[in-house]
């Protein structure tokens, strides 16, 4: 019964494609699969959006919306059918086929991240034996659908934004990579599949996630850092600047298309929480062994939840980062403690079991932190600042 | 150490975030419709027309003197002055508005007609619900809607209801004191026709009087 309600998405498929002609089984699988997947991720984009307004307000002693449907539940939707009846509005001097381009090209994409995503036991679209690649391909052709928005709208804002954006997301691309790549380097693959399997052993009923370990947290940190930057949250939303750019790279849309950009920019937190909760925390794994018996996806979606509460958690706390700050961070700070990372993810492999490697890796990141943050620091002065006015 | 004010930062909005659940007083937020506060006294937004006593038409302290409609920046107010004189809170014969009409969606609450008025006859009031579906008809308020008891204006700025209450009091007394004055002198003067010399005084100011008054009128329309 147990294993029946784990693999209930699994066993329904193959009931509904039992009574299709033999032919069109593997066809009907696939169409099944992308058609949970284009309803379930907007579903749970509607409920962020929810949590994200009704948190962000408590975070700011404010309720939050409250006004449509019991307790603002029905607020989302409000959202929707506002952005569905909304005017489509397109500069008489955009580029018209690309501007229409930009945000069906960001949702595509963002999707196809999907497909190699194991969202549960046996619940992986694609089994890609280079899976993990195949996701960063996708998700660095976001930047592709930035730049062809701000490009086209030919509006100032729009591509300071989108100039911002593909400068941001390149930097971060690069660090997110490298917290990844360790990960493979323990695993041994690139399959994300058999990624969360090796992570789904338990010792003393404790699993052997990779944020258990030195090298995993370090890695893990550093991915959350560029995972943020990469999807443009607060505090690297400098592309999307409200004070400074109007709206960044997607100023000129309105409509469904702006609509189109906010469902890809959340669906695409959602996909990067996805990947980084199979890269480091399990993904579909129990975090204890006696609860096991709990079905395995709603363990993935309670991590991507989680991870889009801490989102939500980041966004009400830290204020945006100026752009040099950005960039020398990415590549001062998080390049070159990821690229540490991997050398310590190589003596985990290879110093065997044992305390020594806990004690060694741990020391050699902590000190790594400790000092990198120091040196950073060194010319930064807290004080109160001065101002000079012009004369 | 690096990372520590963005902890820091984070347990705050933790905090935040829990104790809005826990402490209503964290929660300034009023869910205006339901729930509503009472306007400060000083709260203005657009003009009122007092009167005194019952009776709006009898009452009403407006003498259409028109320094308002003269005064007011962005015009919004219109007076038309009657032709026959009523007494007004002294009892002496006064011109009155035969009408007295505010555009609200012109008007920008600036109080200047407040402060010109010589006569304590237009206040600001505090009623802000204001909506209507008739955007010109509806916003465009005439005497009727715009006259409102003294009560009232005691109940939306009493203190300086108050004030301008003990300052017409004050006025209406020194009034009736100098009539009793002039009729004590007119009995005097009765009694003994001697002086005539005050004669040239009150002719010096009638004769610059109407000499501003055409100017003023011709710049009006």
């Amino acid at each position: 019964m147990i294993d029946k309600l784990d693999q209930v998405f699994v066993l329904l498929t193959q009931w509904v494609v039992g009574f299709l002609p033999a032919f069109l089984q593997p066809v009907a699988v696939v169409v099944i699969a992308v058609a949970a997947i284009l309803v379930t991720f907007p579903g749970l984009f509607a409920i962020c959006v929810l949590l994200e307004r009704k948190g962000l307000g408590r975070m700011q002693n404010r309720i939050g919306p409250n006004r449509v449907g019991p307790f603002g539940l029905l607020q989302p939707v409000a959202d929707g059918l506002k952005s569905l009846t909304k005017e489509d509005l397109v500069p008489l001097s955009a580029d018209a086929a690309v501007h229409f381009l930009a945000p069906v090209f960001l949702v595509v994409v963002v999707f196809m991240g999907y497909a190699v995503l194991p969202v549960g036991r046996n619940m992986t679209l694609v089994n890609m034996d280079a899976g993990l690649l195949f996701y960063f391909a996708m998700g660095a052709s976001t930047e592709l659908s930035v730049f062809m928005a701000g490009w086209s709208s030919r509006n100032k804002y729009s591509l300071l934004g989108a100039m911002r954006a593909v400068a941001q997301m390149i930097s971060y691309e690069v660090p997110l990579l490298m917290s990844s790549v360790a990960v493979v380097m323990i695993t041994g693959s690139l399959s994300l599949n058999a990624i969360v399997d090796a992570q789904n052993v338990y010792t003393w009923g404790l699993p052997h996630w990779y944020i258990f370990t030195p090298w995993g947290f370090a890695g893990f940190v550093m991915f959350a850092t560029a995972a943020t930057a990469e999807t443009n949250r607060s505090p690297f939303d400098l592309p999307e600047g409200e004070s400074e750019l109007v709206a960044g790279y997607f100023t000129e849309y309105s409509g469904f298309k702006f609509a189109e950009f906010f469902l890809g920019e959340y669906v695409g937190m959602l996909s990067i929480s996805g990947l980084g909760a199979t890269l480091f925390l399990g993904g579909w794994s129990a975090p204890l062994q006696v609860l096991g018996f709990v079905p395995s996806w709603i363990w993935f979606f309670g991590k991507v939840m989680l991870s889009m509460c801490v989102f939500i958690w980041l966004r009400g706390t830290l204020p945006r980062l100026r752009q040099d700050q950005l960039m020398n961070f990415a590549w001062k700070f998080v390049l070159p403690f990821t690229m540490l990372n991997l050398f310590v993810a190589a003596a985990w492999r290879f110093m065997g079991d044992g305390w020594l490697r806990w004690v060694v890796c741990s020391a050699v990141l902590v000190i790594a932190y400790v000092v990198m943050g120091r040196v950073g620091m060194r010319r930064k002065h807290f004080g109160p600042r001065s101002y000079r006015y012009a004369e | 150490m690096l990372g520590e004010g963005i902890l820091k930062g984070l347990a705050e909005t933790a905090r935040n975030f829990a104790g809005s659940f826990v402490s209503a007083e964290r929660l300034t937020t009023v869910e205006y419709p339901e729930q509503r506060i009472a306007p400060i006294e000083a709260t203005r937004d657009f003009p009122f027309l007092v009167y005194d006593g019952t009776d709006p038409e009898a009452g009403l302290r407006c003498v259409a003197c028109q320094i308002c409609e003269k005064e007011c920046p962005p015009k919004c107010i219109y007076i038309v002055k009657s032709t026959d004189k009523k007494p007004d809170y002294v009892g002496k014969l006064q011109i009155y508005p035969a009408r007295f009409d505010i555009d609200i969606s012109v008007c920008m609450s600036c109080q200047i007609c407040v402060e010109v008025c010589p006569f304590e006859a237009i206040k600001m009031d505090t009623a802000f619900e204001l909506a209507t579906t008739d955007r010109f008809g509806g916003l465009l308020y005439d005497k009727k809607e715009l006259s409102k008891s003294n009560e009232h204006y005691h109940a939306i700025h009493p203190t300086e209801a108050a004030e301008v209450d003990a300052r017409l009091a004050e006025e209406k007394a020194k009034g009736e004191a100098k009539a009793k004055a002039a009729a004590a002198a007119a009995l005097a003067k009765a009694a003994a026709p001697a002086a005539a010399t005050p004669v040239p005084k009150p002719a010096a100011p009638a004769a610059t009087v109407p000499a501003v008054k055409p100017a003023e009128g011709e710049s009006k329309p």
